[in-house]
């Protein structure tokens, strides 16, 4: 008995991870199911999954934008960056547009001071950006 | 070794440590902080509480020791002989103020505002350490109060993360409701689910409400209570001990009784919270009803009880006593109970008294009664946590007798073994080690094929069936065929679950059965029992501590219905026809003869009363709270029983579909309105009190039953509940040492308490078997009366609901508990929803042969062909399409199984 408890909790961030990488994030069913199949309580799996930064619990969008909010791109004018994109897609840190296609957030560092001021746009990281610049970015790019 | 522990943890070793410079002892294995609460040494808490394992969460009741780096939280660390502990210094000061200045600034506060205020546990620990800022500094976007579910509200900007609740709902309920999420100052308590409390799993037992020291958790519209008044929940079997908090003539508030051996304190929604707005709903019936030209008039309690004198003395004399009939109640006390079915038999003249024991667990008396030769739980309910093993038969513990079934689910915690024998994935089979998802109505062939499998294995335990039974060969006469693998086709259980679940019952050392109505309501009830008994005899595991078998029996007070003799087949205390003495004793004490009943005409069962009834036999009948036009089986049946009378006088609290039908109604009194005795599942006598005067001119069952008998001619004259109790303990050995006094003493007291100085019976049969010898019995599976066919093809199986107790004439007076459950329902299989193209939430008509209800469509974990439906809403009765197929020994009737067919509306 204990010793399946335990096995059960081993599986369970693996477990997250993997309902994650099918869906994106982790739906309340998803949530669910894990706790169903582990035998862990609902609450529990809640708890975890809100705890590591890791996980999602809404859907995020087809286009994932990380705006830079480190040192080096705040000095060379990350701020006015991060104001045009979110004026551009209609979008507070954090949310994701209503038809999915946009997904905003920020992150303390994204290591590419060099760049700086930059953002990630779907893993590609786009650096020396202007306000101009980054709003272009989002020109070209159609929602696919 | 185990040997050795055992003893070790017996001898209670005492150890001495120096608090503050003060001796104190303690015993092994308590804490520090224990230790200093021992010897009445105030240290801060916000996260403690006595009844949950120890957190070390707030910080609070650090202490120093000598020798000991740090500053050591009190409530996790273990008392040592010798330990030099300092409970204040400047460092443990200023670090506490630091840690509370730090909870402070997250809690959002106008004092004057709260609830909570003055039995706050930060305000009394704010105050000790002399904080004088003001709460509030960090809380900035206030986040919104959660006010979803009906019964209480939270309040996160008052929440101080403690963590109790979310353990007591894990430790204490089992229901893992709530739980901590997200992370560093965004870290809050959060209902499953990650939504609002009424979309989590929450069962709404109020323990986190009743223990969260702050505002954060409060019930919605509590006034505190000016005094408290000790009583009984009066809603199921278990008999959990409560303290109704009343001010002026009202109940304001509903506690459980932290002493109480029943309960812990432990108590489900429908005691927590269903309690006031029940007994004083507008809708109690308040003044005698006399039906004239089909409508029902106020009259005077004269000219009610004159009249049904009257009626009762000429149905007597034109057709003999015997066409008068008595159906007692499970719901009103003991003394109420004795005095309905003397009235029946020594005033009447009619041994045709009954009780809604009939339709539950009538079975069990008689199954246990021949196998063990009494007819009720062979253990207490607290000695399910120590069970190594339980097999739990037909029983949704934890709706239908909520707080046993959190301790089974604390004993699972604990480490016991669950094997969970239903059709349905109920709660506890989520938690079971082995699920059994058998068909409804082939309990036999289960138990037959475990006990099979248990004696070819060799897990039998012969010396006890040697010494201690009798009928082994017999058993096995007919046991030898039922192989796991045929018992597979029967059941639908696999053969390998079947010996798995036989092989972790008969190791599982002590063993407890436990089961309820989904083994006794059938028309093979009582040989049912007798299969499951079976199992108990050939382990061993009966008559000692956690071992045993054990009914969970249904309403408040339906073990004290029985005991008292509201059943045809027995005199009070199961005392018998066939036996003179006891014959006499009752002769003699009542001063008149006995209805010669049993041999003279078939026995008239509640259930067998509408045939009766429709055959002219049975022409006068007084029904005492019991709902049986909603709660028989076949009620389109009953009711035109009930229609047909000559005379029926219903005794209620409400307007049920029963007392609909009266010539006559008249209003009790409630629970909390009288004194007087309730005997639970596990025998044990406890006391209800008068907390509040019953509204209008209702009066106490006992006292109405009196009236009607001093009318009649027959004197009861007795000047309160103690007085009838005193009458009947002298007739009714197993209550022989039972008296008010003692019980007030003892925390109720367990029969047989047959001498004043008798502690009362923990368990049963120890060293023999109340009938000598445990009788094992060869008993074949027999399929219910109804089986599906192509008209009818789905298996209907009934139920309770947590939230509704039976036909909700309680319950449905309560506007939370409604709107968590509205209307009927009718769970079914995803497979079978899917091949009947109809959805969840969908409306439906289930018919039977008998008629046809609607209810909303429950897609459920539930065995293929098998569908469920509660029986709580008048509305649409469930029990308009139960089969009414008697159990020949018992006659309790099969609602636990009929044949359905699903149509879309």
């Amino acid at each position: 008995m204990v010793a399946a408890r335990e096995r059960a909790w081993g599986k369970l961030i693996p477990l997250l991870q993997r309902a994650q990488a099918e869906r994106g994030y982790l739906s309340r069913e998803a949530l669910r199911e894990i706790a169903r199949e582990l035998r862990i309580p609902e609450s529990t799996v809640y708890g975890v999954a809100t705890f590591y930064a890791q996980f999602r619990l809404t859907p995020s969008g087809r286009q994932r934008v990380l705006v830079c909010r480190g040192t080096a791109c705040h000095v060379r004018g990350g701020a006015r960056v991060l104001a045009t994109v979110k004026k551009k897609l209609g979008l507070e840190e954090g949310q994701t547009s209503a038809d999915l296609s946009y997904t905003l957030e920020t992150v303390a560092c994204i290591g590419a001071c060099a760049l700086a001021p930059c953002l990630i746009l779907n893993g590609r990281v786009y650096g020396r950006l202007t306000p101009q610049k980054a709003a272009e970015l989002f020109d070209t790019r159609r929602p696919s | 070794m185990n040997m050795n522990s055992v003893a070790t943890l017996e001898r209670v070793e005492t150890i001495t440590l120096t608090i503050d410079g003060v001796t104190v002892k303690t015993r092994a294995g308590r804490t520090v902080l224990e230790a200093c609460r021992e010897a009445g040494i105030y240290l801060p808490t916000l996260c403690y509480d006595p009844d949950l394992e120890p957190y070390g969460g707030c910080r609070l009741c650090i202490v120093e020791v000598e020798g000991m780096r740090g500053l050591p939280t009190a409530c996790t660390l273990p008392a040592q002989d010798g330990m030099i502990v300092r409970t204040e210094s400047p460092q443990l000061h200023a670090v506490r103020r630091d840690t509370l200045e730090l909870i402070l600034a997250d809690h959002a506060g106008d004092c004057l505002s709260c609830r909570k205020n003055g039995h706050c546990r930060l305000q009394e620990v704010s105050s000790y350490l002399g904080i004088d800022c003001r709460p509030g500094l960090l809380r900035e976007p206030k986040r919104p109060v959660d006010r979803s579910n009906p019964f209480f509200d939270f309040d996160p900007n008052k929440c101080i993360l403690c963590g109790i609740c979310v353990r007591a709902c894990a430790e204490l309920q089992g229901a893992h409701a709530i739980d901590f999420a997200w992370r560093g100052i965004e870290t809050r308590v959060v209902p499953s689910g990650g939504g609002l409390w009424i979309d989590s799993n929450c069962e709404y037992c109020g323990e986190c409400v009743s223990r969260c020291p702050t505002g954060a958790l409060v019930p919605k519209n509590s006034q505190k209570a000016s005094r408290y008044v000790k009583s009984v929940c009066p809603y199921c079997g278990v008999g959990c001990t409560i303290y109704l908090g009343v001010r002026g003539d009202r109940i304001v508030s509903v506690e459980g009784d932290r002493e109480s051996p029943v309960n812990n304190g432990r108590l489900c929604v429908k005691g927590r919270f269903g309690i006031p707005e029940a007994v004083h709903s507008p809708n109690r019936l308040k003044k005698p009803l006399l039906k004239k030209d089909g409508r029902f008039v106020e009259v005077s309690w004269d000219e009610a009880l004159d009249l049904i004198a009257q009626k009762f003395k000429e149905i007597k004399q034109r057709y003999g006593g015997e066409a008068l009939g008595v159906i007692a109640s499970a719901r009103i006390t003991n003394e109420a109970n004795y005095l309905a079915q003397k009235l029946a038999r020594a005033v009447l003249g009619t041994n045709k008294v009954d009780c809604c024991a009939r339709i539950c667990h009538a079975p069990s008396v008689h199954g246990l009664m021949r196998s063990f030769g009494s007819g009720a739980m062979t253990n207490s309910i607290s000695e399910i946590e120590d069970a190594h093993t339980i097999l739990l038969i037909g029983s949704n513990t934890t709706e239908a007798h909520p707080t046993i079934g959190s301790r089974i689910r604390r004993a699972v915690r604990r480490g016991a073994k669950l094997i969970v024998a239903d059709p349905r994935e109920i709660e506890l089979a989520k938690i079971a080690h082995i699920h059994l998802p058998l068909r409804p109505g082939t309990d036999i062939a289960l138990a037959n094929a475990m006990a099979h499998h248990i004696v070819v294995s060799g897990l039998h335990n012969e010396k006890f069936i040697k010494e201690r039974t009798e009928g082994f060969d017999e058993f096995w006469a007919v046991v030898q065929k039922y192989t796991p693998e045929y018992a597979e086709k029967i059941t639908g259980v696999p053969a390998e679950k079947i010996k798995a679940a036989a092989e972790l019952y008969a190791r599982g050392q002590p063993g407890m059965i436990v089961y309820c109505l989904g083994v006794t309501e059938h028309r093979t009830g009582v040989v049912s029992v007798q299969s499951i008994a079976n199992l108990a005899l050939i382990t061993g595991f009966v008559g000692q501590p956690s071992s045993g078998v054990n009914p969970l029996r249904g309403q408040n007070n339906v073990q004290g219905a029985c005991d008292m003799g509201a059943l045809p087949e027995f005199l009070p205390g199961y005392q018998r026809w066939d036996n003179p003495e006891h014959v006499k004793k009752f002769e003699d004490a009542w001063g008149v003869p006995l209805p010669k009943t049993p041999g003279h005409y078939p026995l008239i069962f509640c259930s067998r009363m509408w045939d009766d009834i429709l055959k002219g036999n049975l022409r006068g009948l007084y029904i005492i709270g019991e709902d049986v036009a909603l709660t028989e089986a076949n009620i389109g049946k009953v009711r035109k029983a009930l229609q047909s009378l000559e005379f029926l006088v219903v005794q209620e609290l409400f307007m049920t579909p029963t007392a609909e039908l009266a010539h006559v109604v008249l209003p009790a009194a409630g629970f909390a309105e009288i004194d007087g005795t309730f005997t639970d599942t596990e025998r044990r006598v406890q006391r209800v009190r008068k907390a509040v005067p019953p509204p209008g001119e209702c009066k106490p069952d006992w006292q109405i039953v009196c009236e009607i008998s001093n009318r009649m001619g027959y004197p009861m004259n007795y000047r309160s509940a103690e007085e009838v109790f005193e009458e009947l303990r002298r007739l009714i050995p197993i209550y022989g040492g039972i008296t008010y006094k003692r019980i007030d003493e003892h925390n109720g007291l367990q029969w047989p308490c047959p001498t004043e100085d008798h502690p009362g019976t923990r368990f049963l049969h120890k060293d023999k078997f109340t009938r000598g010898l445990g009788k094992l019995v060869g008993i074949e599976q027999e399929p219910p009366e109804e089986v599906p066919d192509q008209e009818y093809p789905f298996l209907l199986t009934t139920g309770r609901v947590l939230q509704h107790y039976n036909c909700a004439s309680m319950t449905g007076q309560v506007s939370g508990l409604v709107q968590l459950v509205p209307e009927n329902f009718v769970e079914i299989s995803q497979k079978d929803a899917e091949r009947l193209g109809i959805a969840e939430g969908e409306l439906v008509r289930v018919v039977s042969r008998r008629g046809a209800v609607r209810a909303r469509v429950k897609i459920r974990e539930i065995a293929e062909g098998v569908v469920f439906m509660p029986f709580h809403h008048k509305d649409e009765p469930t029990n308009l399409i139960t089969n009414d197929a008697l159990d020949p020994i018992c006659g309790t009737a099969e609602v636990k199984a009929c044949a359905v067919r699903i149509e879309r509306v």
